[in-house]
């Protein structure tokens, strides 16, 4: 199949500039990619910018109401599961209003493929900070700088149980690719983050790794079974420490050939590696103003991806269970067992 | 403590009862560990397998477990069985008290919290004839204290009546007794007393005891170490009156009028229940798979655990996270071609609203069951109101139409769940349908029917020629768009809550389209009163001069109230199960009363609605408010003005 296989009638109309272009003409490559014919296909999303991308599909979309993307997806994923349920949403739409479906859907392991498209700002209703802004953020809605504390997806996906995060970014159209068909192979609520840029509200939001100059120098790309290597000239390493006095673990830069070099395993059940390579980098997010000598790159890519029951096949197991077992199949069977009498 | 002078022997009582009566009511009270729902459904179930009609109102307080012996903790179970049995009954004529807190409850009704109150008419929950069966056993000084008494003689403190015949029998002493040999620990004995009671009943009504043991091994078919035990209290609280009583006549109901109804199979069945198997009788006959999204909320929890355990009948039941996520599960499986439903009360459809707002713009079948509850805000969890009705209505953003029916008996919940699901899938749109705790609690005869009894369903298709150039604007001569659905080749669309253009289905802000589309979507709702049976009046046939122009106008659960009360008044009386739309007759129907009474169980929404339908018709109105049924002799009172 072709990437046009699944590019929809629709006129495009992300603003010019936007990484959702990117993002979205990405997801067309990797649902060719994958194959699964587009009437097997839904894309469901909430409102937003991203939520907009059900449109530019030639699959079956669903453009809902703020935040329940989350919800509708898991029903339309649990009613049937042969159906490959994509959702798109935003930083808004997934981590403000939609958060307790998100964590939900993670918690329980829907196997849905969740694109969260997170520019660190409402673009839809025109310049507001959201649950991603750094603390301090100036916007229309904090004109004095936001006082809060925002939210690092990954610690949040990994929190909520999560068995798959990926990170990427607009600029990286082979990285987004692959992080789009890993999260469609894998079984179970798989998040992608999209690092997107906003070039009317928030732009360069995520030029520290989007620049090219600087992205070999501030980002890692994690791969199953890859040592973690990174850098422009690829010298530099990862690796880990402990804290003798706290047992605190904590991700160290070293030279590319030191022999403590971690090997990424995505598939490790342990979420604890996952959650610190997760957080890399971002320090710079949570607070706009943060002076920090940290070198740690922003990990790009799979970072987890295990195997676990899958609620959806879970819950039509259940229902496969009983039926084998069951005396009672059909309404006129199940009013025989009614305690009755004739009048 | 000291029975009253005024107490006596069953013998001396029971004289005055023997003669045959229409139809009586039994009110069992006691601790809410008391077991008394048990008890009150197990006679109300033996009276309705003898062929009698039934009704019944268990009113258990809002706290699952208040100390034992306090007022706080009473739980009631009330029947009417006989003929004629429109409602559970406005006041006893038979109590069952397990203790002194069940007595004060009994006899003060909702004054029980008044330090000074006394029997009262207006809210004693028996008359001033009932027998009152009282556990003297439980009338100690420490239960009297418990139950915020002041003097050691509770029937002189209450001022219960003379003519109230309180019958004083030690249950507990009887039930040790009986089970002196059984091996079992003081506690267990102790909840035997209930069976006790229900023993002595069934003595009182002449009920064969065969029958009334075979349902007790049904209801502990799953303990049946149990059944020995119970049985043997109650058939010794049977023997106890036949002892005590025995040269006297028992009450005896009328034979019931059996030639009246059709020959058939019975069972009682409550309204929750009710509902839940009518989502499943609809799901096989419209060939769709059942999903239900929902979120616990008093009262319509039952029906999710009803369907989360029929995943033999092929059910998909999600408790989801929120009352949000219930209805996004289901409007989720409603786009993948379910029929898909979400169960809940009125915070939760408050909650709702935006959802529901979706699948009415989105066109997609989904059945929204409201089990309204005492509000607003969390209100009266666990009583019954009708305030949900403009919610239901009216309460969501935009011009946004959407089906209200009503289901207007325990059993005909059934039918309404059913209709709820034919209408939806067949017109593609929400349907809200109302029950209220009154009827979601409560239970009443069911005429079982065969699946092939009930109405086709012909859920929404879509046709083959539309393969490769489908939309999800495109509609049928009623005016209701197609279905199709993910797995369907060749039918890709885009569905959206943004308004669509009528013809592409596209997203579109032109003003023109977008008036069109409003009045398209209510359009869609109107058409189906084509589909809806005529609205009936019920006449009366002993109509005098001052009732002739009269018209009692109910909706909803009230059916069975306003049926008793258009009897005793002697006028016509109409119910309505069709909201919105109305049925097509309605105008009709009205124009023919000079004097029509609205009845509901709220400020007059359903009167308000009316007005607003037919400007020009008068419309007078009677509201109660206070988490009860109507009392039948309170709308005669008013009505007789």
């Amino acid at each position: 199949m072709q990437a046009s296989d699944f590019k929809s009638d629709q006129y495009v109309r992300f603003c010019p500039g936007c990484g959702d272009h990117a993002i979205c003409m990405a997801l067309q490559k990797a649902m060719a990619q994958i194959g699964i014919p587009t009437h097997q296909v839904a894309v469901i999303s909430g409102i937003g910018c991203s939520s907009r991308m059900p449109h530019y599909l030639n699959t079956y979309g669903f453009n809902t109401i703020h935040g329940r993307g989350g919800a509708i997806a898991t029903g339309v994923k649990t009613s049937h599961p042969e159906i490959t349920v994509w959702q798109m949403s935003g930083d808004g739409d997934c981590l403000a209003i939609g958060g307790n479906h998100f964590i939900h859907e993670i918690r329980r392991n829907v196997d849905l493929n969740v694109c969260m498209f997170n520019n660190r700002i409402y673009g839809l209703t025109k310049g507001q900070y959201s649950p991603t802004s750094p603390k301090g953020f100036v916007s229309k809605s904090s004109p004095f700088g936001t006082v809060e504390r925002p939210f690092v997806p990954a610690q949040l996906v990994l929190g909520a149980g999560g068995t798959f995060f990926a990170r990427t970014l607009d600029v990286d159209m082979p990285t987004t690719v692959d992080c789009l068909v890993a999260a469609q192979q894998h079984k179970g609520c798989s998040i992608v983050e999209c690092l997107v840029n906003c070039v009317i509200f928030n732009n360069g939001t995520h030029a520290w790794i989007a620049d090219r100059e600087q992205r070999a120098e501030h980002s890692i790309i994690l791969k199953h079974g890859e040592k973690m290597i990174f850098g422009k000239d690829r010298d530099k390493g990862l690796a880990v420490e402990i804290d003798p006095v706290t047992f605190v673990p904590k991700i160290i830069v070293v030279p590319a050939d030191d022999p403590r070099v971690l090997t990424h395993d995505a598939t490790q059940p342990d979420p604890t590696l996952h959650r610190l390579l997760g957080l890399m980098g971002q320090d710079r997010i949570v607070n706009v103003n943060a002076e920090t000598d940290n070198e740690l790159p922003v990990a790009l890519g799979v970072i987890r991806s295990v195997e676990a029951d899958t609620y959806d096949q879970a819950v039509n197991r259940q229902i496969t269970e009983v039926r084998k077992k069951a005396k009672i199949k059909s309404f006129d069977e199940l009013t025989a067992t009614l305690d009755t009498f004739l009048l | 403590m000291h029975i009253s002078e005024k107490s006596s022997t069953f013998a001396q009582i029971l004289t005055i009862y023997n003669h045959i009566v229409k139809n009586i009511v039994v009110r069992f009270c006691g601790d809410s560990g008391d077991g008394m729902q048990l008890t009150g459904n197990m006679f109300a179930q033996l009276a309705a397998e003898l062929g009698h009609e039934i009704s019944t109102l268990p009113d258990f307080p809002a706290e699952i477990r208040a100390p034992q012996g306090t007022l706080g903790g009473v739980s009631g179970f009330q029947v009417q069985l006989g003929s004629g049995v429109y409602t559970p009954g406005d006041k006893a004529d038979v109590i069952v008290a397990m203790n002194a807190a069940a007595l004060k409850v009994c006899t003060l009704g909702s004054h029980f919290n008044h330090p000074q109150a006394h029997y009262d008419d207006d809210f004693a929950l028996y008359h001033r004839h009932a027998i009152v069966i009282v556990d003297t056993d439980a009338l100690t000084d420490k239960d009297l204290e418990k139950a915020l008494y002041h003097t050691d003689n509770p029937f002189t403190e209450l001022d219960i009546p003379e003519s109230v015949q309180i019958v004083p029998v030690p249950l507990t002493s009887l039930t040790k007794e009986a089970l002196k040999d059984s091996g079992m620990d003081n506690k267990s004995v102790l909840k035997c007393r209930n069976m006790f009671a229900l023993g002595l009943i069934y003595w009182l009504f002449d009920e064969p005891m065969e029958k009334a043991i075979h349902l007790l091994e049904e209801k502990f078919k799953k303990k049946p170490a149990l059944i020995a035990p119970n049985t043997k209290v109650i058939v010794d609280g049977y023997n106890y009156g036949q002892n005590l009583a025995l040269n006297i006549t028992q009450i005896r109901l009328e034979e019931s009028d059996a030639a009246n109804k059709q020959p058939a199979r019975y069972t009682s069945i409550a309204g929750n229940k009710a509902t839940a198997w009518g989502l499943i009788a609809a799901a096989q006959k419209a060939g769709k798979h059942l999903f239900l999204g929902s979120y616990p909320i008093t009262p319509a929890t039952d029906i999710l655990h009803e369907l989360a355990a029929r995943k033999d009948m092929n059910v998909m039941a999600v408790q989801a996270e929120d009352e949000i996520a219930g209805v996004c599960t289901a409007i989720g499986a409603a786009f993948a071609g379910d029929l898909a439903c979400t169960t809940t009360s009125g915070p939760g459809l408050s909650l709702k609203s935006e959802a529901i707002g979706l699948a009415v713009m989105a066109e997609l079948p989904l059945v929204i069951v409201d089990v309204q509850r005492g509000g607003p805000s969390t209100g009266l969890p666990t009583k019954t109101e009708q305030t949900d009705l403009m919610q239901a209505l009216y309460g969501r953003n935009g011009e946004c139409p959407a089906v209200v029916l009503a289901a207007s008996s325990s059993a005909n919940c059934f039918d309404f769940a059913y209709e709820a699901c034919k209408i939806a899938l067949e017109n593609m749109t929400p349907v809200i349908l109302l029950t209220d705790t009154y009827l979601a609690n409560g239970t009443g005869l069911w005429r079982v029917p065969a699946l092939e009894e009930l109405p086709a369903i012909h859920p929404q298709s879509v046709p083959e020629e539309l393969k490769g150039h489908f939309n999800p604007a495109l509609r049928d001569e009623r005016g209701v768009r197609y279905w199709a659905f993910p797995g369907m080749e060749g039918f890709e669309h885009r569905n959206i809550g943004l308004e669509r253009d009528a013809e592409k289905g596209t997203i579109s802000t032109n003003p023109e389209n977008h008036e069109h589309m409003v009045l398209a979507r209510k359009h869609k709702i109107e058409q189906i009163a084509n589909s809806i049976p005529d609205l009936k009046v019920i006449e009366s046939s002993v109509k005098s001069q001052e009732s002739r122009d009269v018209l009692l106008v109910g909706w909803g659960s009230t059916e069975g109230h306003l049926h008793a009360a258009a009897n005793a008044l002697g006028c016509d009386f109409t119910q309505f199960n069709y909201i919105c739309p109305l049925p097509r007759n309605t105008r009709e129907v009205l124009s023919q009363y000079k004097r029509i009474i609205v009845c509901e169980l709220n400020t007059g929404q359903f009167a308000a609605y009316l007005r607003s339908q037919f400007p020009d018709i008068q419309f007078e109105q009677y509201n109660e408010i206070q988490g009860q049924p109507f009392a039948v002799e309170r709308i005669v009172e008013y009505a007789s003005k």
